[in-house]
């Protein structure tokens, strides 16, 4: 090798050592351009899509800037399908902590390695297959003429069943006709993305915490709330972030459970598809904006990300 | 006839841009001469609506037609009628779609689609007269598609609840009453879950509230309409779910003990065929229903193939197979007769004698169809709002 000139790749290399900007550029180009461009143009344009109004004479969509359209999104029931959804996805959640947290508390502390495989393979499996054959079996197995009827009726138990379903608000003529089961079904669905975040807080809590909350004279009860609780907060949030705004968007499961009340997600699908009224349905969209950056910024006040 | 396939519907959400529409009409108007075919045609259908026999042998009119004329078929599925107007106005890669009532003015006022030329399309003359001149897709004497097939929305009924006596009225998912196994309608009824369902509503006002003046179901000034709003509300209170998937709907009436519903033939016709004890009738009130047409895109690509389609569209044997796969009516009556598949009270079954009885779905506008000045009618996006909050139980 006699060549004075070093080769073409550590030239580049060296040219990009000596300009940390244009590497930086480089770098983060393409992620900036995705977020900025594509996911944050998307967004200014359903405002500013909300800011038109659909022309009640001729359906046609008027591009003057007017607040008619936000004045129709403040109807009663446009309210009352927001407060339906944010009340589902808040029960959701909160169903969703009390289930997985025994779970994820159980796989992270007391399995055996084996055990512990086993188990996060049986929390995952479900995301395998398709969601939509899993709605629509729950279909099957909440109705009238379904296994859990069944098995209430040969427990002799058909008129609990039948007096839960009498609950005014909750129930309905079947459980896959009800709110009851409804509600089921998304604790169901999204379970796994609660599990799993709370189990990876939990096995970050060192064992020597928790022997030494025992040795200082804590019951395991007070352990539980001063130590174990605090410090598996990060996991419960981000768990509840999934759990909180994968509920809020579904469409899915409100057609195909439950008593057909609209949600947010068909109720803008509805206003976009088939009303063509696609400002109140640009509107609409921002309602779960808007309510996902309040509850983050409640979980943020109440120190849910300080541990990230 | 909106027989959704839902992974399509649901797949479908596509938060569409700015919706820019293909406003410029044909030039030169129709075509004059049909010549040779390009190579393909690609249609927008209904699921179901363009079988070439991978869903079932037994059902297939596409590789005929690929045969004889070589141009080949692709199908586009779409779930809803607003899929399907979506579909056309924002591409030119598409030929023809098969519209309904609710799709097929707005697709001519838009100036999607573009007038037939019936003398290119030689077994014109064998479709019903009755659709030859339908309002759906004739406009000001000029015809914009080919009328495909047709059929009602039929109450369907549980025999084990109704006895040998049909329901007479559209009353019994209506109005809170005991049927006659005893027991109460509460939660054992169901109604569409779609906004075109004020009509039926308005249709059943039409009867019993007659001083309410209704005239045509889809031309509802404000009084009437907020009295078939009122029928709806009272409906809410019974209805245990609104149905939208036909599939959906068929599982509900094995599984749910559905006793009463409005429904399609397609789905009375799968359930008696597995054993359910399901049957159909068309109360006295008269039924809505649906009215499918061929239509041709405006600036379509490949436009000798699509009249090529129009002609074979009416082939007896792809009408009287369709209908039997389908549940519809044949818009070519003589393919009623002589068909394997469809059997020889198949067009009886799916409703032939019921034409009189239907009022055929269109889209509700502000002007009444163009039969009244602007504003006497309520138009259909307030119908979307409002079934929606209807359902929402408000």
């Amino acid at each position: 090798m006699t060549t004075s000139d070093p080769p073409f790749l550590h030239r580049v290399a060296s040219a990009l050592y000596r300009r940390p900007r244009l590497r930086l550029a480089l770098l983060l180009g393409l992620p900036v351009l995705w977020m900025v461009g594509v996911y944050g143009g998307s967004i200014v344009s359903l405002l500013v899509q909300s800011f038109f109004r659909l022309d009640s004479f001729s359906g046609t969509i008027d591009r003057t800037p007017t607040f008619a359209t936000w004045a129709d999104l403040f109807t009663d029931a446009n309210m009352s399908v927001a407060g339906r959804t944010i009340g589902m996805a808040a029960s959701v959640t909160a169903a969703s902590i009390v289930v997985a947290f025994p779970l994820a508390y159980y796989i992270a502390r007391f399995a055996s390695r084996r055990a512990k495989a086993a188990l996060v393979l049986g929390v995952l499996i479900p995301l395998w297959s398709s969601y939509l054959v899993r709605v629509y079996s729950w279909k099957l197995v909440l109705a009238a003429e379904g296994i859990v009827n069944w098995f209430f009726e040969r427990l002799g138990l058909g008129g609990l069943l039948d007096a839960i379903l009498r609950i005014p608000g909750i129930g309905g003529p079947s459980l896959s006709v009800s709110y009851l089961g409804q509600f089921m079904v998304f604790v169901y669905i999204w379970l796994p993305y609660m599990v799993l975040p709370i189990q990876a807080a939990l096995e970050r809590v060192p064992r020597s915490f928790l022997e030494a909350s025992a040795d200082l004279g804590a019951r395991p009860s007070t352990t539980f709330r001063r130590v174990v609780w605090p410090l598996a907060i990060p996991g419960v949030a981000a768990g509840s972030i999934f759990t909180f705004s994968l509920t809020l968007g579904d469409y899915i499961i409100p057609t195909v459970i439950g008593d057909s009340s609209p949600f947010i997600g068909l109720a803008i699908y509805s206003y976009q598809g088939v009303a063509g009224n696609l400002p109140l349905a640009a509107a609409f969209a921002f309602v779960p904006i808007v309510v996902m950056g309040l509850y983050l910024y409640g979980a943020r006040r109440l120190g849910a990300f300080e541990a990230l | 006839m909106k027989r959704r396939v839902t992974l399509v519907t649901l797949l479908a959400l596509v938060i569409a841009a700015c919706g820019g529409g293909g406003d410029e009409a044909a030039e030169g108007g129709p075509l004059q001469e049909v010549g040779e075919g390009e190579g393909k045609v690609v249609i927008v259908a209904w699921a179901g609506y363009i079988e070439r026999g991978e869903t079932d042998p037994a059902f297939d009119w596409v590789t005929g037609y690929e045969a004889e004329t070589g141009c080949s078929v692709e199908v586009k599925t779409a779930g809803t009628s607003d899929e399907m107007v979506a579909l056309m106005t924002g591409s030119d890669e598409f030929d023809l779609v098969t519209a309904s009532g609710d799709a097929s003015l707005r697709l001519i006022a838009g100036g999607t689609v573009q007038e037939v030329n019936t003398d290119l399309v030689p077994s014109w003359g064998t479709v019903d007269d009755r659709l030859q001149n339908a309002p759906w897709h004739t406009v000001d004497g000029a015809h914009y598609g080919v009328p495909y097939q047709w059929g009602a929305n039929v109450l369907a009924y549980n025999t084990d609840v109704f006895g040998d006596t049909p329901p007479t009225s559209w009353d019994v998912i209506f109005e809170p009453m005991d049927l006659p196994d005893g027991q109460p309608n509460q939660g054992r009824v169901q109604a569409y879950d779609g906004p075109i369902y004020v009509a039926d509503a308005a249709l059943y006002l039409k009867s019993v509230q007659p001083e309410l003046g209704i005239g045509d179901p889809y031309q509802l000034n404000e009084t009437q309409y907020q009295a078939a709003l009122d029928v709806l509300r009272t409906q809410r209170s019974l209805v245990g779910r609104y149905w939208h998937d036909a599939f959906i709907q068929i599982d509900d009436f094995t599984n749910e003990g559905v006793a009463a519903s409005a429904s399609w033939p397609f789905q009375v016709n799968i359930l008696q065929s597995g054993g359910a004890p399901i049957a159909s009738t068309i109360p006295a009130e008269g039924a809505t229903g649906w009215a499918d047409t061929t239509m041709m895109h405006v600036n379509a690509p490949h436009p000798n193939c699509a009249y090529k389609w129009l002609e074979w569209s009416l082939n007896l044997n792809l009408q009287g197979d369709l209908a039997a796969w389908f549940g519809s009516v044949p818009s070519v009556p003589s393919a009623c007769e002589g068909n394997d598949l469809l059997g020889p009270d198949g067009c009886t079954t799916n409703g032939l004698q019921n034409f009189d009885k239907i009022s055929f779905w269109k889209t509700p506008t502000d002007d009444c169809n163009g039969t009244a000045a602007v504003g006497s009618c309520v138009p259909y996006y307030r119908w979307v709002t409002d079934y929606l909050a209807v359902i929402g139980g408000r």
